[in-house]
């Protein structure tokens, strides 16, 4: 018979869960309203309507409040507790991070049966989430880049002016619409991941996202 | 004020010109161009350098008063294209008067004299007028093989490029080849193509891209450097901003078609007889930056979209790779077949990553593991 976890372990913080289900609806918002912007369908019944603008509008405004959110992810990565620590995203750095990494993955390829104890992030979910956010950085770049092209010459077509040395404007819609289909494939794995190492490691996965807490046997440190 | 101004500049620009009797006004009165219609062009320039129009008499005064510059007209590897578009602007008044400002000493597509005179008149020329001569190039340049794959009169473009551009006050590349390499840098390259800029890297370059040229951006650089004395503000491709300092989307007479949500969505359908805007049909509208929607070809008459075909992305470097295809939206993803678009890759990669998981799913659901908190004893 199982001890049963009697312990609650505050590990996200307020930001941590804030910028999470902010970036949850902002990327929710920006894919729906992205998606028609790049093949958008006749919904305009007279050339006053503003159908088309209303649904970009709401794209270019998820798109700041998606930055913001990210920005804030970032500043608190200095500022939060150890599990929001930007340390936390580079498992591949130390070796004992590497010595979880490998048993984590042992784990996901059904070759380990113990499913590695881990308070914050698993080694695998940060690594995953490190190159999550180099694209998050990705879509960021070239989504202003390609906004700012209505007022060249403004502070933020200047601030961006080393997209357009780098990138065609096409390349970056190209990449701009890849790159949201890789976030899909991601959400995915997220998703799934939570949901079998709630199930796996009964520490309320899920539900620490709400709360902040997750639940062990032994006591908080 | 401006008046001031205007004389100031045009003494200025005195050094930099041919030492003739005549200012481009008296010679325009001397052609039997009347006063009416080159206040008219005057105008005409002003608005297409985006300037007040309170500029137009300054403008008209310091063309009264400027000698016209002396210019040599280079072709390399090219169509002659924006040459047509030069001199089959429908309006013959202000094509006569383009040329009549400018002392055009040598052109190989319409310059009377040919082989040795021809290459003669241009030898006078650079030497004649050396750092003060403008110089027009038309066509990209060969690089490749010491750039063997283009020569005039037994010189590689090359050779002549640097030459002519390198003692040219200003040069002017007209026409995407020129300005980026253009068609004949295009996939896969044959020729090694550039653009001046980069084939002669110290001359001072304004490029004039598009595919042609529009004839009345030409004539308003022109127009700058007499009235101003200087070459215009350039933006960091190269290109004049009162010319390229917009995007054609947010010029365009079907915008409110885009925002409103009317698309054509085939060739001939209602909604392009009803000149709806051409977003779907792969207008690179978006993506171009280009005065073709107020400044329109050919005296104004009409220009690609207006006639109900999407922009092409001319005036954009590179644009035979990074625009097509021409008629969708997104360009093809290198490495898969033509027909995929992006987002049937990006449904693949998702329905790829849902099948994995779902079936490591089904395995963690049949194993059986160990708890974490069996083993871990507090």
């Amino acid at each position: 018979m199982p001890k049963t976890p009697k312990y609650k372990h505050y590990i996200w913080e307020l930001p941590v869960r804030c910028s999470h289900w902010i970036n949850v609806l902002s990327i929710t918002i920006l894919a729906i309203t992205g998606f028609f912007i790049g093949s958008p369908y006749n919904s305009g019944g007279s050339a006053s309507d503003f159908s088309m603008g209303w649904i970009r509008f709401v794209h270019f405004t998820a798109a700041y409040v998606f930055v913001v959110s990210v920005a804030s992810r970032v500043i608190w990565s200095l500022m939060g507790n150890k599990y929001a620590s930007w340390r936390e995203f580079f498992p591949f750095l130390t070796s004992t991070g590497r010595k979880k990494m490998v048993k984590m993955l042992r784990y996901y390829m059904f070759l380990e049966k113990k499913v590695p104890e881990t308070y914050g992030h698993n080694p695998m979910a940060t690594t995953a989430y490190i190159v999550l956010f180099g694209l998050y950085v990705m879509m960021i770049l070239t989504g202003f880049a390609l906004y700012a092209q209505h007022a060249p010459g403004g502070l933020m077509y200047k601030s961006l002016g080393f997209m357009y040395m780098l990138f065609s404007s096409q390349g970056m819609r190209l990449a701009h619409h890849l790159g949201l289909w890789v976030i899909a494939g991601f959400i995915i794995n997220h998703v799934y991941s939570a949901v079998l190492m709630d199930i796996k490691e009964h520490d309320g996965e899920i539900s620490s996202i709400f709360s902040g807490f997750k639940y062990r046997i032994n006591k908080p440190e | 004020m401006s008046t001031q101004k205007g004389r100031d500049v045009s003494g200025k620009t005195e050094q930099g010109l041919e030492e003739r009797e005549y200012s481009v006004g008296e010679i325009l009165k001397q052609r039997g161009v009347s006063r009416r219609d080159f206040l008219k062009f005057c105008t005409a320039m002003t608005a297409a350098l985006s300037l007040p129009a309170t500029f137009a008499p300054t403008i008209a005064q310091a063309l009264d008063e400027v000698k016209r510059p002396t210019l040599v007209w280079l072709e390399f590897q090219d169509c002659a294209g924006d040459t047509e578009a030069l001199l089959r602007a429908a309006n013959p008044t202000v094509s006569e008067i383009i040329l009549d400002i400018l002392s055009v000493d040598y052109h190989e597509t319409i310059m009377a004299a040919a082989g040795h005179q021809a290459e003669e008149a241009l030898e006078n020329a650079i030497t004649k007028y050396k750092g003060k001569y403008l110089c027009v190039v038309e066509g990209s340049i060969s690089m490749k093989d010491g750039g063997v794959y283009g020569c005039t009169s037994g010189k590689t473009h090359l050779e002549t490029a640097r030459r002519v551009c390198g003692g040219a006050l200003a040069t002017i590349a007209i026409g995407t080849c020129a300005s980026y390499g253009g068609i004949p840098a295009a996939m896969p390259n044959p020729t090694g193509a550039v653009g001046v800029q980069e084939a002669v890297s110290g001359a001072t370059v304004i490029n004039l891209p598009g595919c042609p040229c529009n004839a009345d951006n030409l004539t308003a650089t022109v127009v700058y450097y007499l009235v101003f004395g200087k070459i215009p503000e350039m933006d960091s491709k190269g290109r004049p901003l009162f010319a390229y300092g917009k995007r054609i989307h947010d010029n365009c007479e079907r915008r409110p078609h885009f925002d409103a949500g009317q698309y054509v969505e085939h060739w001939g359908d209602d909604a392009h007889r009803k000149g709806f805007c051409l977003y779907k049909m792969g207008c690179k509208g978006p993506a171009t930056f280009h005065n073709c929607p107020t400044q329109r070809y050919n005296e104004k008459t009409s220009w690609p979209v207006a006639s109900g075909h999407g922009c092409v992305g001319c005036s954009e470097p590179h644009f035979w790779d990074t625009m097509s295809p021409m008629y969708r939206r997104l360009p093809n993803v290198p490495g898969f077949g033509i027909e995929a678009t992006a987002d049937k890759i990006g449904l693949g990669l998702v329905a790829g990553v849902g099948a994995a998981f779902a079936v490591h799913g089904v395995m963690n659901a049949l194993r059986k593991d160990k708890d974490p908190n069996e083993t871990k004893e507090g």
